[in-house]
């Protein structure tokens, strides 16, 4: 295939703005992505304002009445406050911890190769197995009271009982999780130039001056990422809650996800379950939004 | 460069013992399936007297085998075309600087945000009115659209940050533009195909919901949904259970060791753009 006109160039190069039919290329992708991801959102959003059930083609539009069930609902605002303390935990514990792996699997250590493939492993794993995993280290006999035993601990009920099953659902997911996050920090650290870091030593700075001054402000990246990913992950949690504890006890680990996949798959109001997910949407939309103006401008700040 | 001191020993002893408090759950997890039903020890202890049989048993009465077969299927699909037209996708986005382009990048990414329970629903009916409920092809649709932004998003950032040299040459020597592409600039995105294909392969291996919405009643399962509907009717037979969990994450945990290189390298390219 010959060019379609004479290359022109701007700059020394050519101008792909000019080469026709480059816009082709985009057909493919965006096809499915409307068919799969755009149209049946929008459709979602839609099939909020109606009384659906899901089976019956009838739909009556009832305007905002699925919205204000959501904000009389006790177990709607539970699940929601739920969600919020799942995905804030996880975003500051575990990306605490990723950190502090990465900076130790960044060091001289003699180790480091092998540490970051045991670090990462429980990440690819299927969350189904890690949970049902989990379901038994933290039961009644399970490994955890076994380890709390040698130290004159009581066994608990770590998913049975309302204060700490959400706690343990946490746990689960930051013992998962973490090695992501770990290997998001580890390919920013690996991208300091070295000099900079000598540079500093050279200058006296102790390890602890050393990450704030220098290392923490190259981090901003990574640490973009990995807050973006862990609040979108947190708060669309399901897999894990699902397996573990099914919400329960007493509705103490319900959150957005199950409360409407049991609104729209198992009691058949699919208006409802719909409605929770557009909420849930809205809610990731505004706090990685937010989010992302902020860390935006404090890297803007910090360089 | 740093030296290997003392402070470097007790890193070391530190981070070591980290990485064996992390393995603990895992090692339960290897220990307790290979010991029998009525094993006295505790759950950390190794097993009194070793056994595979509980592996033989999980594998025959889990249904392993078709949902390993049919979680394969989906998996390859579903990354063949989240890779081909991703990549397709990425080479206007990067390398056309007008509005629209623009437009369309940020209308992607808008599907980053977007929770799948929202269009879950009323494709389940479209999928429905469209016969694939039921089979795997529905879920690789689902994958392949799902995937998508992530894909093009990993790849457009990784081609911005390519010279643009190559394509110039191309386009002198008279090559067309699927020509440029296939030729030219597709080996020069490896590292981030790599990258793409592993972190799919992870998400769309272990997705639950899906597969148990849009599979269900079809007597067609993945290894998720297999081993949910497993430990459903063997509840609390531990070693059994387990069993099930170590052969369903076995090709996953393979799959990683072999590439775990790549896996980790990986996301240095994509974290450039």
């Amino acid at each position: 295939m010959a060019l379609d006109r004479p290359v022109r160039r701007r700059k020394g190069g050519i101008d792909l703005n000019h080469r026709r039919g480059l816009w082709l290329f985009l057909v493919p992708a965006a096809a499915i992505y409307i068919f799969i991801v755009l149209y049946p959102s929008i459709q979602g959003a839609a099939l909020s304002f109606t009384d659906w059930n899901g089976l019956d083609p009838v739909k009556n539009f009832i305007g905002f009445d699925n919205y204000v069930k959501l904000f009389h609902d006790p177990k709607a605002l539970a699940s929601v406050w739920h969600t919020l303390i799942i995905a804030f935990t996880i975003t500051i514990v575990q990306n605490l911890v990723g950190l502090l792996l990465a900076l130790g699997v960044n060091s001289k250590i003699k180790s480091r190769n092998v540490l970051r493939v045991v670090f990462f492993a429980p990440a690819v794993i299927t969350p189904v197995a890690t949970g049902y995993l989990w379901q038994n280290l933290l039961g009644q006999k399970g490994a955890v009271n076994e380890f709390f035993g040698f130290f004159g601990i009581p066994p608990v009920t770590w998913l049975g009982n309302q204060s700490t099953a959400i706690w343990a659902i946490c746990v689960v997911i930051i013992w998962q999780f973490a090695g992501y996050s770990m290997v998001i920090f580890l390919a920013n650290l690996q991208g300091i130039p070295q000099e900079v870091i000598e540079a500093s030593m050279v200058d006296g700075a102790g390890p602890i001056r050393r990450f704030w001054s220098i290392i923490r402000p190259e981090l901003a990246p990574s640490l973009t990422i990995n807050l973006m990913l862990s609040i979108i992950g947190g708060l669309k949690i399901f897999d894990q809650v699902w397996v573990m504890t099914g919400g329960g006890p007493g509705g103490s680990t319900e959150t957005m996800s199950t409360f409407l996949y049991k609104n729209a798959f198992q009691f058949g109001d699919f208006a409802y379950g719909i409605a929770i997910a557009v909420v849930l949407a809205i809610l990731v939309g505004i706090i990685s939004g937010g989010q992302f103006v902020i860390l935006g401008r404090q890297n803007r700040g910090s360089k | 460069m740093q030296r290997y001191t003392w402070k470097t020993g007790i890193l070391e002893a530190v981070m070591i013992l980290t990485a064996i408090i992390f393995f603990i759950p895992l090692y339960v997890l290897i220990v307790t399936s290979l010991k029998e039903p009525n094993d006295p020890t505790g759950s950390l202890a190794l097993p009194a007297k070793f056994t595979l049989q509980n592996f033989a048993d999980a594998w025959n009465q889990g249904h392993l085998g078709n949902a390993l077969g049919n979680s394969a299927i989906v998996t390859i699909c579903s990354v063949v075309v989240l890779i081909v037209f991703s990549s397709l996708a990425a080479y206007p986005l990067a390398r056309i600087t007008r509005t629209w382009s623009k437009l369309a990048f940020f209308g992607f990414l808008i599907g980053l945000l977007l929770p799948f329970q929202l269009a879950l629903i009323p494709l389940y009916q479209t999928m429905r009115d469209l016969h694939l409920l039921g089979t795997v092809w529905a879920l690789v649709l689902f994958y392949a659209g799902l995937q998508m932004p992530f894909s093009i998003f990993l790849y457009t950032s990784f081609l911005r940050a390519l010279p643009i040299e190559y394509e110039e040459a191309a386009a002198i020597d008279g090559a067309g533009l699927l020509t440029t592409f296939w030729r030219i600039l597709f080996p020069l995105l490896r590292p981030i195909t790599g990258t793409v294909a592993i972190l799919n392969v992870i998400t769309i291996w272990n997705d639950f919901l899906t597969p148990l919405l849009y599979l269900s009643g079809s007597g067609q399962q993945t290894v998720p949904v297999a081993i949910y509907a497993f430990v459903g009717q063997y509840v609390s037979q531990w070693n059994l259970v387990f069993a099930g969990l170590i052969i369903s994450i076995f090709p996953i945990l393979l799959v990683y060791f072999l590439l775990q290189k790549t896996v980790i390298q990986g996301f240095a390219s994509g974290l450039k753009g």
